[in-house]
């Protein structure tokens, strides 16, 4: 939390705004399909287009959309609000102005926990509101960029796509918490199925507010606005870099200004913009074209009671189920599938701890391999119960069960007719062994002899002889061990 | 007498009995159009071919029996009414060869219903004026006095219903632009309960105050016009939902029993004394045949030109921000886009708008916004809670329309605040969303025509109507101007 330096101790201070794309079937206030990727300025009308005399109608869905994700952030679903106008002239901007909401946002004061390094926090969520996307400027000429282009293109399949704002409070002070924070968000959108919130396409997008204050300072220090993080990582390395680029700065006498400041993934440093910011006054009224929406207890009951297991308390049931911590954390965000095989094998007598296991490390790892999902093998929960059995019944190792998973994903079969096709059930019946390699010490009381005065290498000549008289199904662990006991 | 003289329902009359052909009558009003569009330039655009086949199309649906009551009518749009195909420029160099594509849902409901649209009339630029001065395409000129504006902004409507170059018109009312040109031309112009005609393709100059409306030669024509066009459109989030109130039942149930209120604060002071002297006879003329004058005072209305002149160039400097040569119309040079945008909208807007637009852009500004617009919002609830509590009094508020009658033209160009003047007593209605009419009431002595105004609370067109009427009967429908005078 605290940062010391070469002049004394600092508190970086962060918020986060994230802008989330909803995958609705119509944009915001007209008919038109959400499909960014489509042809350029296909999926277009006069209302999004901004021709003169057409109106906005609002899109209800992703108002129901929006008090989901801020029932989920906790947030107060506000009972009476409107939409502003937020005014200012761009080319992505058809209007001249953005439908958005100012002072009466959907959601506000809720809250979003997270943990880095087995350390957790809570960030508050001051507010998400609902407004419109904007058209994608395409700078036509040398290498694309803004400032050498000769033409700009404009496409408008994104211009009016529901847009949510979460705002979340100065809560986070370093570049982990920032990640954790977008990370722990990203899933409760997912979970929440509003959105893909694909980072690389843009339908989830996030700018960092970093400030730095001498510690025990009550006062917040400027804030710098950091854009262009296009991952995770980049958010983390961003908000790093911009840290000690303004205690740097303030140590070498500098002053730091409000300004916005681009990531530049390539040389891992922000770089200010040419902007006249700081005066940008976007001029908010309330939207004359819209009438004010009612969101009472009675519209926002059944959005509520409607919303799904959220995977942070996904995990913390899982956890109580025996789950160790990291199990818990991937399986409880992971994939519907992965969680319905979890579910039902742990529901029909499998070891939640055993279960988990194999689907967060030997199943991950076997689909990555194979390059396939989860959706497109026969792996059932009956087939993870019968493996379960197989290994708490000793007929097969943990190495063998892995094996026999693998079989049963490729669809071979189920486990055990599985592990007897490939010979994989073991002899670990300490009992069955024992006997075994009694008979062998007494064949060979000289070798025994020499084994129990220390010769450690013989151990491997019983072993083999195990292998050789039970034809390679003895574990050969066991057998050590029982040799070992013997000694 | 030609056919372009009759009144809608004369017309009607006459297409169903087959005395008239929907033809023959298109063709008469085309003919008057071009006899006195030289003198007048009530139209931007005549569509002639559109016209005819829209009137043989007419033709067809009445001898096949399933002529509604506008199938035939020609009729005369508003150029910030938006027609599919047809160049639509809101008089500014702006949308100068924009053809939309699209119609706005009014205009698509008068096409259902068989009108023949005649073309695209004149206005002040995006309905910014009340004289029709500041088209960037020329002044529309009174054909009661042709050195006279007919009034504005819809002053090419009006223009077009009192010769006869259309049996009715549409304009759009957000602070007079239907009413005020209506008194001046000697023609009925009505307002609408906002909500109750859809606004989509409308191109909008204050959302919360536009509202389209009808231009007759008579209270059974506007009343017709309207029906025509009323209703909820879903493409308008700020369309009445309800069902649209029926008139017709009590149109003609007369001014007995009426309750007439006399506003302190609209009663007409500052106003030319003809126009006062013509509003009071009307008000006599009421109570003599039965109505209740009865005496109101709404305090909150006493001030409404500077409310509105807050709050309209507030919405217009957003509504008009989309005017940027990216998409359509106008588009200047620029090494920039924003050098672009810039250069585009000063070639593009008339001194007027980008005055209106200035004034709006500063009303909304951080640290002025309370002062202003926030202020100006403040003193139009208190308006309503005004109307609201003097209807508890009174069924109808009359008024006089204008202070004046029409102007010289070039007479208050250079003085902004005398013309925004010219609206005082209109003003009141679109603060309040409520409707109001403008009926002739004779002439002053030079023999221009005065208007009479009434208003009514939000939904109250049953009563409007029947009250407007009444004043029709009692002082006789408008006479026309004299063509020989306007005829090239
Ligand atoms: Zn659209």
């Amino acid at each position: 939390m605290i940062v010391e330096s070469a002049s004394g101790r600092w508190e970086p201070v962060i918020g986060i705004e994230v802008h989330v794309e909803l995958e609705t079937k119509s944009k915001m206030f007209c008919g038109c399909t959400v499909d960014t990727e489509a042809e350029p300025n296909t999926n277009v009308c006069p209302v999004c287009l901004a021709l003169p005399g057409a109106l906005p109608v609002i899109n209800e869905r992703a108002i129901e959309w929006i008090a989901r994700i801020g029932l989920a952030l906790g947030c107060t679903v506000t009972p009476d609000t409107v939409f502003s106008r937020k005014n200012y002239f761009y080319a992505d901007i058809p209007k001249g102005y953005q439908i958005s909401q100012f002072d009466l946002p959907v959601c506000a004061d809720g809250h979003l926990d997270i943990e880095v390094d087995g350390v957790a926090s809570r960030v508050g969520i001051e507010r998400a509101h609902m407004e419109e996307d904007t058209a994608k400027s395409q700078h036509a000429g040398d290498g694309g960029r803004i400032h050498t282009a000769t033409s700009t293109l404009v496409d408008f399949n994104r211009a009016g796509v529901p847009l949510v704002e979460i705002v979340s409070r100065p809560d986070m002070h370093t570049g982990a918490q920032a990640r954790a924070y977008a990370q722990a968000l990203r899933q409760v959108v997912l979970a929440l199925d509003v959105s893909d919130a694909k980072l690389e396409e843009g339908s989830m997008r996030f700018d960092a507010n970093v400030s730095v204050r001498p510690e025990g300072e009550p006062e917040l220090g400027t804030k710098v606005e950091v854009k262009n993080m296009n991952s995770f990582r980049s958010l983390e390395r961003a908000v790093d870099h911009e840290i000690s680029r303004q205690i740097a700065h303030i140590e070498s006498g500098g002053t730091v200004i409000q300004e916005t400041r681009h990531w530049d993934e390539a040389d891992g440093r922000t770089h200010g913009m040419r902007t006249k910011e700081g005066s940008s006054d976007y001029r908010y009224f309330t939207e004359p074209d819209l009438p004010p929406m009612h969101l009472d207890e009675d519209w926002v009951a059944p959005i509520r009671a409607a919303l799904p297991e959220l995977p942070e308390a996904r995990a913390a049931r899982y956890r109580q189920m025996g789950l160790e911590a990291g199990a818990a954390d991937v399986l409880a965000p992971a994939s519907p599938r992965a969680r319905e095989l979890f579910e039902s094998a742990v529901g029909a007598g499998g070891d939640p701890r055993q279960v988990a296991n194999w689907l967060v490390q030997d199943v991950t790892a076997w689909l990555r391999k194979a390059d396939t999902d989860l959706e497109a093998t026969p792996l059932s929960a009956g087939h993870l119960v019968e493996l379960g059995r197989l290994v708490d019944d000793g007929k097969l190792s943990s190495s063998a069960a892995v094996m026999v998973l693998g079989h049963v994903l490729a669809g071979d079969g189920a486990p055990a007719g599985v592990a007897e096709a490939n010979d994989l059930i073991q002899i670990s019946d300490a009992g069955a062994l024992e006997s075994a390699i009694d008979e062998i010490i007494a064949a060979n009381p000289e070798e025994w002899e020499r084994y129990v005065g220390g010769e450690q290498k013989l151990t491997g000549f019983f072993v083999g002889q195990v292998m050789r008289v039970t034809q390679g199904k003895a574990d050969p662990k066991l057998v050590s061990q029982i040799l070992r006991d013997k000694a | 007498m030609s056919a372009a003289d009759l009144s809608i329902g004369g017309a009607r009359a006459a297409l169903d009995a087959g005395d008239l052909s929907a033809v023959e009558l298109a063709d008469a009003v085309l003919d008057r159009a071009s006899a006195t569009e030289a003198q007048l330039h009530a139209y931007l655009l005549i569509d002639h071919e559109g016209a005819r086949a829209a009137a043989v199309a007419a033709d067809e649906a009445i001898a096949a029996g399933t002529a509604g009551p506008l199938t035939g009518i020609p009729i005369a749009l508003k150029d910030n009414m938006v027609t599919e195909g047809v160049e639509t420029t809101c008089a500014s160099q702006i949308l100068a060869g924009w053809e939309p594509p699209y119609d706005g849902t009014a205009v698509a409901k008068l096409k259902q219903s068989g009108a023949v649209i005649v073309g695209k009339t004149n206005l002040d630029e995006f309905a910014m004026g009340s004289s029709t001065e500041n088209s960037a395409f020329g002044t529309s000129r009174n054909p009661w006095d042709t050195d006279r504006v007919p009034g504005g902004s819809s002053g090419g409507s009006a223009v077009s219903v009192a010769v006869g170059s259309a049996l009715g018109a549409f304009g759009s009312d957000t602070g007079g632009s239907i009413r005020q040109p209506a008194a001046l031309t000697g023609t009925v112009g009505f307002k609408p309960t906002y909500g109750l005609v859809s606004r989509y393709g409308l191109i909008a100059f204050a959302s919360s105050l536009d509202q389209i409306g009808p231009f007759a030669r008579d209270v059974d024509d506007a009343l017709t016009l309207f029906e025509a066009v009323a209703g909820h459109d879903p493409m308008d989030s700020t369309s009445w939902d309800g069902a649209v109130p029926d008139a017709r039942p009590t149109l003609d149930a007369g001014p007995e029993g009426l309750r007439v209120g006399v506003v302190e604060e609209m009663n007409g002071e500052g106003a030319d004394p003809q126009v006062l002297a013509r509003y009071r006879e009307v008000l006599s003329a009421l109570e003599s045949a039965g109505a209740t004058l009865v005496d109101v005072s709404m305090p909150s209305i006493a001030h409404p030109v500077s409310t509105y002149y807050l709050i309209a160039p507030a919405e217009a400097s957003a509504n008009l921000a989309r005017f940027d040569g990216i998409r359509y119309g106008h588009r200047a040079d620029g090494e920039t886009v924003e050098e672009l945008m810039a250069r585009t909208r000063g070639e593009g807007f008339g001194p007027e708008v980008i005055r209106r637009i200035l004034l709006g852009t500063y009303a909304l500004s951080a640290g002025y916004y309370d002062a202003f617009y926030g202020q100006a919002q403040k003193v139009r609830t208190l308006a309503i809670q005004d109307f609201e509590r003097a209807y508890e009094q009174v069924d109808v508020i009359a008024a006089p329309t204008s202070p004046t009658t029409a102007f010289k033209i070039g007479e208050r160009s250079e003085n902004p605040l005398a013309m925004y003047l010219s609206d005082v007593f209109t003003i009141p209605s679109n603060l309040s969303g409520h409707p109001a009419i403008s009926v002739p009431a004779g002439t002053d002595d030079a023999g221009l025509p005065i208007g009479f105004q009434l208003l009514a609370p939000a939904l109250g067109e049953p009563v409007l109507f029947r009250a407007a009427k009444a004043v029709e009967s009692l002082m006789g429908v408008s006479a026309r101007p004299r063509l020989e005078e306007v005829a090239g």
